[in-house]
């Protein structure tokens, strides 16, 4: 690397990992997760809104809250705090904790 | 330009190869064009070129922020076929596939174009009736497929793993006229035959924003190189389709996510075609070079970073290593990432947006490659005439709103999982 550059935050280490924080189990493999999405969309109380809940996104390109479910171990839903840039995982909470 | 011929390739060898032209002339952005096409990838080209030829719209621009087909277009697996099931999808794939037969005679470019076949696999009863539905399907639409049996698919590839305990092959889905082509040479054919006719490619060039009239229609971009006035603005940049919709202030039925292929040590032929097995989240074909070019399942998170993660990398192999035990003595040498637009229902979209001179080409999921000449077409189409070609009418923006959805996988609106 050349001298006073900073590193391509896509390969560092902390990046390159991806291993989640399960606020219960611990930091653990990518796989024992499943993906649900976007944490930000509520469901509408009425049908007006549940064109926009189902199909559209704000498709982040940054900072991003994210629903996981972690299906192979303690069968949690997490909120994960993830940069969709880099991979880089800054928080991950319980769901039910988050408070709406 | 020079024409490609044997003639030309004699007098050039005998000149030590050393008259060739630039195969494309790299432009600066003038003030304004009729239209201006985001992207420079195999679709945003396609479209540029079709605009020309067939609608005799010359005064077009492409902008590609970094250099033409260094995006997905330089990232895919190579594959064409048609081989799709549902009355939006099949003629659409069909008339791409039709347009990939006549390219190079079209383009004067030599695009490697092989139609060695595309198998899919097939390990159940279930399946198998599945696939012959879909077989039916192309058929009736005037596309080729066979249902092979188990014997059908070992006279085609006699290595695979025939009695793997949870998948034994019982036979395959053959189309005959899919096949590979040489991903570059598409972007370069296109870039060519589009430079050739007067369309300005413009690299280095991004996009940052739109320029609007006070009716709130689009007149212009605004870019890294300067402002530049069009008439109508196309954005063909899938994987970055929400980011460019946003500049627009449109939120799309989309989402971001990175899909990782992989390519061994070359090789002696060994696999004779593309080989699909989707129960196991594996494909697999032989480069001309002799590279196994192979990949699986998208990652499945939400994700711009054009690298992927160990797990898929783990998962594709074992896929590899359950059907096709052969290649395990193969060291891998390359695996990247792309960037893809998961849409809704898996399938794209082709449509004006609801801003007046904008118009979307997006929603590739993680088969965008065989649709470039049938997408560039139908976009071209669109920008020029204001309205869908006939075998594109299906994508529009709006269907998931009306539920006219096109879901080949039945998965619902789970990007994730198409």
């Amino acid at each position: 690397m050349k001298k006073g550059k900073a590193p391509n935050p896509i390969f560092t280490e902390d990046a390159g990992k991806m291993r989640i924080p399960c606020p219960y189990c611990g930091e653990r493999d990518a796989h024992e997760f499943v993906y649900r999405g976007d944490a930000a969309p509520a469901r509408p109380m009425s049908d007006d809104g549940f064109y926009d809940y189902v199909y559209l996104r704000d498709n982040v390109a940054g900072v991003m809250r994210e629903h996981w479910y972690h299906a192979q171990g303690c069968r949690n839903w997490i909120e994960v705090t993830r940069d969709t840039r880099t991979h880089r995982i800054s928080n991950a909470m319980l769901a039910r904790e988050v408070a709406r | 330009m020079t024409r490609f011929s044997i003639v030309s390739l004699a007098r050039n060898a005998l000149s030590g190869h050393r008259q060739w032209q630039r195969t494309w002339r790299d432009a600066s952005p003038r003030d304004g064009y009729d239209v201006v096409i985001v992207g420079g990838g195999g679709h945003g080209l396609a479209t540029a070129y079709y605009l020309a030829k067939v609608h005799g719209i010359t005064n077009v621009a492409v902008i590609e922020k970094a250099w033409i087909g260094g995006g997905n277009a330089g990232r895919n697996t190579t594959i064409i076929r048609s081989n799709y099931g549902l009355d939006g999808n099949t003629p659409f794939y069909e008339w791409s596939m039709k347009l990939w037969e006549g390219l190079e005679q079209d383009l004067n470019y030599n695009a490697m174009i092989s139609q060695r076949g595309v198998l899919n696999l097939y390990h159940s009863d279930g399946q198998r009736d599945a696939f012959a539905r879909r077989g039916n399907a192309m058929r009736l639409h005037g596309v080729d497929a066979d249902l092979l049996d188990r014997d059908g698919v070992r006279k085609l590839a006699p290595f695979l793993n025939f009695d793997q305990a949870r998948f034994p092959i019982m036979g395959g889905l053959l189309q005959r006229r899919g096949g590979t082509a040489r991903h570059d040479a598409v972007v370069w054919g296109y870039a060519r035959g589009a430079s050739d006719r007067g369309v300005d490619i413009i690299q280095n060039c991004e996009l940052t924003g739109f320029i609007n009239d006070a009716r709130g229609a689009i007149i212009g971009v605004e870019t890294t190189r300067g402002n530049i006035r069009a008439k109508k603005v196309g954005v063909a940049v899938a994987g970055n389709s929400s980011r460019v919709a946003a500049m627009a202030g449109l939120r799309l039925p989309i989402e971001s996510h990175v899909l990782q292929a992989f390519v061994s040590e070359a090789l002696k032929p060994v696999i004779p075609g593309v080989i699909t097995f989707g129960a196991g989240h594996f494909y697999i074909s032989q480069s001309d070079k002799g590279g196994l070019v192979f990949g699986g399942d998208i990652d499945g998170y939400n994700s711009y970073a054009s690298r992927g993660n160990l797990p898929t990398v783990e998962d594709v192999c074992e896929g590899g290593m359950a059907i096709m035990p052969m290649i395990g003595r193969a060291r891998l040498l390359r695996s990247w990432g792309g960037i893809v637009d998961m849409s809704m229902d898996g399938s794209p979209i082709i449509d004006r947006a609801p801003v007046d001179g904008l118009y979307l080409n997006a929603g590739w999921c993680y088969g965008g490659f065989k649709a470039t000449p049938a997408s560039g077409a139908a976009f071209a189409h669109l920008l020029a005439t204001d309205r869908p070609h006939e075998t594109a009418t299906a994508y529009r923006l709006d269907r998931f709103a009306t539920g006219h959805l096109i879901d080949e996988k039945g998965q619902g609106a789970q990007p994730n999982l198409h």
